[in-house]
C-alpha cells in the first residue's frame, strides 16, 4: 500500500513490476533498466523520507503494514509468557503483557497491540485500551518491580477507547494509577514508541526512565484531526494542526520530552520490518545498560526528577 | 419554558436597562428552565432554589464560601516566563488567546490557590476556572498543582483540589501531557508527607485531568450533577453510534458506578470537608468545626 505522498515511488515501482514480468529474467536491457529504475525509486524514498511533513509521518506511523508489538514481541524476546487479565474484571487483548527475556535478562514486557488481519485487528479493539488492560500492566508493572525486573513498554495506540463500558469501570483512574504506578517502581523503565502515541492512552505506558521513539512514531497530546475540529472547527485542518502540534520524534527530541530516535530503513519502517526490529533491539540494549548502571532508589528518583521537569518554564 | 423567556425576555430587561442591572438580570436554570434573579442565585451559591440545581461558580465566590468568615490568604502563581514553547497558533495565537483570557477573568491562568481554616482547620486550596481556556491544564497548572502539594507539606495541611476542566491544554502540545505524570508526582509527594488529598470533582472534569491528580485522591466528593469522565459524550457516541444511557458521567452515576465516595450539595462542603479531614488526622471534630449551620 503507498500513501498519497508517494506518488512518484508508486509509478517507478509499477514499471519495475511490468518490465519484471516482461522479462523474465533474461534479456539484458530489461535487466539493466530495471536497475536504473530501482536506483531512482531508492533515490526518491530517501529524498522523500527525509524531509516528511509532519502529517506526512502521521499517515506512516499509522500504516497498516507498519510492524506491530506483536512482531516486537517475536524478534527481540526468547520465552515470552504473556499473563491475562485484570484481576478485577476481565481480560483486555489490546494490550498484550507478560515476562520474557532479553538478551539472557528476564524482562516484563507491555504493549498496546493493533493487530494486522481484520480478525486481529477486532480483537485487539484496534489497538484501544479498556481499564482492564491499563490495570493488568499495573499488576505487570508490580510484578517487575517485586522481582526487580526491567520494565519494556511499546506503544502504538491512537488512544484509550472511548466507551460506556470503559468509563463505567473508570477508564480515568485506570490511565491515571497507571502513571502512580510507572513512577513508583523501583527498576529500569524503557517505553518505546513504535508507531502512534496517542494521549492519555498513551503516556500512561510511556512514564518510563528512558522515552524511545521510532524515527517516524508520533507522540501527541490529541489527534490531529480531533485537534483541528475544537481548535480550528474543522477536521480539514488537520494538517496545521499536525504541525503545531510538535508530534514528530524529531520536535519531540528537541523539546526533551523523549530521550532517543531509533533509525528507520529506507522508506520507513514498514518496507524492512527486520532492519526496523534490529535497530529498536540495539537501541533498548543501549538504554538498558545505562540504566542497570543506576541503584533502585536512582531509578526512582531520577524518573520522577524527569518528569518534573516536563514544563513549559524548564524548556528553550 | 419557551421562545419568549429565552430570547424577547432578556432582550426586553436590555431595551428597558441597558446598564447596570445585575441586581435583576434573570438566569435561566438549566435544571428546570426557570428564570431565576440573578442576586437571588449568588446569594445562594449559584444553586437553584427550586430544582437543586448547581452552577458554575465563580472561584473567588467558591473560596468565600468555603473558608471561615470568607477570609483567606490568595497565594500567586508563578509568574510564566516561556509560557509557549512550541510557539502554538491555531486560527489565534496561543500566547493572545492567553492574554485574552487573563483580562476577561482577571486571573493569570485556569487555577488559583488558596489557605485558609475551614471550621478552624487550616486547609490548601486548589480551585480550576473553567472559563479561563476551559479549565485546561497546561505547565502552569501543573505548576500551581506541584506547588499546593508543596504548601500543604510545608505547613502541614491538607490539599483539597476542585477541578473543574475539559482537560489538557493543546496549545501547550505534548507539555500538557506530560503534566499527567507531573500532577501525578505532586499527589505522591502529599501522600508521602501522610497527609489527606480531597478531590472535590465540579462540573465538568474531563480528559486529562480526570486521568491524573483527580483520580488520585484519598477521597472524591462530587458536586450534585457534575459530569466526570474521561472521553468526551460526542467522542463517545462517535466511536459507538449508540445513545448514551441517562445521566451518563454524572455525579451519581459515578456514585453508582463506585468512583466517587460521595455528592455533596455545595451549602454542606465546608461542614464535610472539615469533618472528613478531622477524622482522617484523628483531630476532634469538635474543636476545629466550631460552628455548625
Ligand atoms: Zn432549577
Amino acid at each position: 500500500m503507498f500513501l498519497e505522498f508517494e506518488k512518484q515511488i508508486a509509478e517507478l515501482e509499477g514499471k519495475i513490476e511490468e518490465l519484471r514480468h516482461l522479462s523474465d529474467g533474461g534479456d539484458l536491457n530489461i535487466a539493466a533498466e530495471i536497475t536504473r529504475l530501482q536506483k531512482k525509486a531508492n533515490q526518491q524514498l530517501k529524498v522523500t523520507y527525509k524531509k516528511l511533513s509532519p502529517w506526512q509521518k502521521v499517515q506512516v506511523a499509522r500504516h497498516p503494514n507498519r510492524p506491530h508489538f506483536k512482531d516486537v514481541r517475536k524478534s527481540l524476546f526468547s520465552g515470552f509468557i504473556p499473563l491475562s487479565g485484570d484481576r478485577y474484571f476481565g481480560e483486555d487483548k489490546a494490550v498484550v503483557a507478560g515476562i520474557g527475556k532479553f538478551k539472557g535478562q528476564s524482562v516484563v514486557i507491555i504493549g498496546t497491540e493493533k493487530g494486522d488481519s481484520t480478525e486481529e485487528r477486532i480483537e485487539s479493539n484496534f489497538g484501544m485500551a479498556r481499564p482492564e488492560g491499563y490495570r493488568k500492566a499495573q499488576r505487570l508493572m508490580d510484578i517487575a518491580n517485586q522481582f526487580n525486573l526491567p520494565v519494556l513498554t511499546f506503544i502504538d495506540t491512537a488512544g484509550a477507547y472511548p466507551g460506556i463500558g470503559a468509563e463505567e469501570r473508570g477508564q480515568a483512574e485506570a490511565i491515571a494509577r497507571t502513571i502512580e504506578t510507572s513512577l513508583s517502581i523501583r527498576v529500569p523503565s524503557i517505553a518505546v514508541i513504535l508507531g502512534e502515541g496517542g494521549s492519555g492512552g498513551a503516556v500512561a505506558l510511556a512514564t518510563a526512565n528512558q522515552v524511545l521513539m521510532l524515527e517516524h512514531a508520533i507522540y501527541s497530546v490529541i489527534s490531529p484531526e480531533g485537534c483541528a475540529s475544537i481548535l480550528w472547527r474543522s477536521s480539514n485542518h488537520a494538517v496545521e494542526a499536525a504541525n503545531a502540534l510538535k508530534l514528530t520524534a524529531q520536535d519531540l527530541h528537541a523539546l526533551r520530552i523523549i530521550d532517543n530516535i531509533i533509525e528507520e530503513p529506507l522508506g520507513a519502517a514498514h518496507r524492512d520490518h527486520s532492519i526496523t526490529m534490529d535497530n529498536l533491539e540495539k537501541a533498548i540494549e543501549t538504554s538498558l545498560a545505562n540504566l542497570c548502571r543506576q541503584s533502585r532508589d536512582q531509578l526512582l528518583d531520577n524518573r520522577r526528577k524527569k518528569f518534573l521537569d516536563m514544563h513549559a518554564g524548564k524548556l528553550i | 419554558m419557551n421562545w419568549i423567556t429565552n430570547s424577547v425576555l432578556p432582550r426586553i430587561k436590555a431595551l428597558v436597562q441597558p446598564k447596570e442591572i445585575p441586581d435583576n438580570f434573570w438566569v435561566k436554570c438549566k435544571g428546570c428552565n426557570e428564570m431565576l434573579f440573578h442576586r437571588q442565585l449568588e446569594e445562594n451559591l449559584q444553586v437553584c432554589p427550586r430544582c437543586d440545581y448547581h452552577m458554575p461558580l465563580s472561584c473567588k465566590n467558591r473560596l468565600k464560601a468555603l473558608f471561615d468568615d470568607g477570609s483567606y490568604e490568595e497565594i500567586p502563581l508563578k509568574d510564566g516566563t516561556n509560557l509557549d514553547p512550541l510557539k502554538f497558533r491555531d486560527k489565534r495565537k496561543y500566547l493572545d488567546r492567553i492574554k485574552e483570557a487573563r483580562s476577561k477573568t482577571g486571573l493569570q491562568d485556569a487555577i488559583s490557590l488558596a489557605c485558609g481554616r475551614v471550621h478552624g482547620l487550616e486547609i490548601i486550596i486548589a480551585v480550576f476556572s473553567f472559563e479561563f481556556m476551559g479549565g485546561s491544564m497546561g505547565s502552569a497548572v501543573g505548576n500551581a498543582i506541584i506547588k499546593s502539594a508543596e504548601l500543604a507539606i510545608n505547613k502541614n495541611a491538607p490539599l483539597v483540589i476542585f477541578p473543574s476542566s475539559g482537560g489538557a491544554r493543546m496549545q501547550e502540545g505534548i507539555l500538557s501531557l506530560m503534566q499527567l505524570p507531573r500532577t501525578i508526582i505532586a499527589t505522591q509527594m502529599i501522600k508521602q508527607a501522610e497527609l489527606p488529598f480531597i478531590v472535590v470533582l465540579t462540573n465538568p472534569t474531563t480528559g486529562g485531568v480526570t486521568a491524573s491528580f483527580a483520580m488520585l485522591g484519598d477521597i472524591h466528593i462530587a458536586e450534585p450533577g457534575a459530569i466526570i469522565g474521561f472521553a468526551g459524550k460526542r467522542v463517545i457516541e462517535e466511536t459507538i453510534h449508540e445513545k448514551l444511557p441517562d445521566g451518563f458521567q454524572s455525579a451519581e452515576y459515578l456514585l453508582d458506578h463506585g468512583m466517587v465516595d460521595l455528592v455533596i450539595r455545595r451549602h454542606d462542603l465546608p461542614k464535610t470537608l472539615s469533618t472528613l479531614l478531622c477524622l482522617l488526622m484523628n483531630k476532634d471534630i469538635g474543636s476545629s468545626s466550631l460552628t455548625g449551620e
